[in-house]
């Protein structure tokens, strides 16, 4: 893209008019068209690019999923049919635990994802390593907490607020859970390839799936556990 | 070549042109210092009577949009820059689906059973 001959100004009216957010333009100082933004003028985007932002996509296809079951949820919140209510069943010290280690997990999971820029494999198994044992914590505790509810006889099909419950708080447990296989693949992925272009590419998408379920988790939290130890919340 | 440093774009929760991997930490750093305070802060305010209690419900709903807000600045790298104005508008497009499907579950299905007839007159139909 060079106007040789043109005056500058010229050129310059020409660049705010085919770019006026100079986004084809590094963030400061040169004004060179950067290659790979995906503008058109420059060719198409990276690789790198399309794989975040379709991943991206997909994430908020997933929370639009998410959001289903908490609508369930907040409608069926009263429904007990004469069963256990939601202050009955929820355990507030577990709930602190589990989230405790979600948010864990999810800054081990950046800092792996740090080594990685690093080009650190060591580093980057460490802190995969330990983000999948955080998750794992977590989803045994999950377990504990149905296996103990399912004991004293609070299973999902005794009220309607109890189906959107384990619906809710099961979906997001099987996310977790094919989120930590999806680590382990990564891990020896990361061993038996290194740090190739492909597989930056997927760690990449991990760390995005493993922020975004740390995000619906703190939904999951505040609107069922805490909200309903909470009597006041639990009006309806 | 490295395709991390000839581009001005980038995707959610990818890096900055330009910035080095102790910018990495630094935020990560900085994320979980904050969503630490505001958890904390969520479980506290939910069993105490610090508050008007009517207003828990609400200022939970607060706190957890924050933290969301902090993850999604720290640990997704969404930022206003026209670097991220695509990932922001998937975002802004996602949040508006969200919305549009739980507040409009709640409001209907809330007039729905407020036309519903009371369980203990249904018997007694004809």
């Amino acid at each position: 893209m060079t106007d040789s001959g043109l005056p500058a100004s010229v050129a310059a009216i020409r660049r705010v008019q085919q770019d006026p957010n100079r986004l084809g333009q590094r963030r400061h100082g040169s004004t060179e068209p950067v290659e790979g933004v995906g503008l058109g003028t420059t060719g198409p985007a990276t690789k790198r690019i399309i794989v975040g932002y379709g991943f991206w996509i997909f994430l908020l296809s997933d929370i639009v999923v998410f959001s289903c079951f908490f609508a369930a949820f907040a409608v069926q919140r009263g429904a007990t049919a004469g069963g256990p209510t939601l202050e009955q069943i929820v355990d507030i010290r577990r709930v602190a635990f589990e989230t405790a280690a979600l948010l864990l997990s999810s800054y081990t999971c950046m800092l792996s994802f740090a080594a990685t820029n690093a080009r650190s494999r060591l580093w980057t198994q460490i802190f995969l390593l330990v983000t999948g044992v955080l998750g794992l914590v977590f989803v045994l505790l999950e377990v504990q907490e149905f296996a103990e509810l399912a004991g004293r006889g609070i299973t999902p099909q005794r009220s309607g607020m109890l189906t959107s419950f384990f619906g809710l708080v099961g979906l997001h447990g099987v996310h977790v859970t094919i989120g930590g296989m999806w680590l382990a693949t990564m891990m020896a992925q990361v061993q038996v390839k290194g740090f190739r272009r492909e597989i930056v590419h997927r760690l990449i998408c991990f760390n995005l799936f493993w922020h975004a379920l740390d995000i619906v988790w703190i939904g999951i939290f505040t609107i069922v556990y805490l909200m309903g130890s909470n009597s006041t919340g639990s009006g309806a | 070549m490295s395709d991390l440093n000839e581009r001005a774009d980038h995707a959610p929760g990818d890096e900055p042109p330009g910035e080095e991997s102790g910018h990495w930490v630094r935020n990560a750093n900085l994320g979980l210092a904050f969503s630490i305070v505001l958890t904390v802060a969520a479980f506290l305010l939910a069993g105490s009577h610090v508050i008007y209690m009517p207003a828990i419900p609400v200022a939970l709903l607060v706190l957890a949009i924050a933290q969301m807000g902090v993850h999604l600045v720290f640990f997704l790298h969404i930022t206003t820059g026209p670097d991220n104005t695509n990932n922001v508008l998937a975002l802004a497009f996602g949040i508006l689906v969200v919305f549009l499907v739980v507040a409009g579950s709640i409001w209907i299905m809330d007039h729905l059973s407020q036309n519903m007839m009371p369980t203990n007159q249904m018997g007694q139909m004809p």
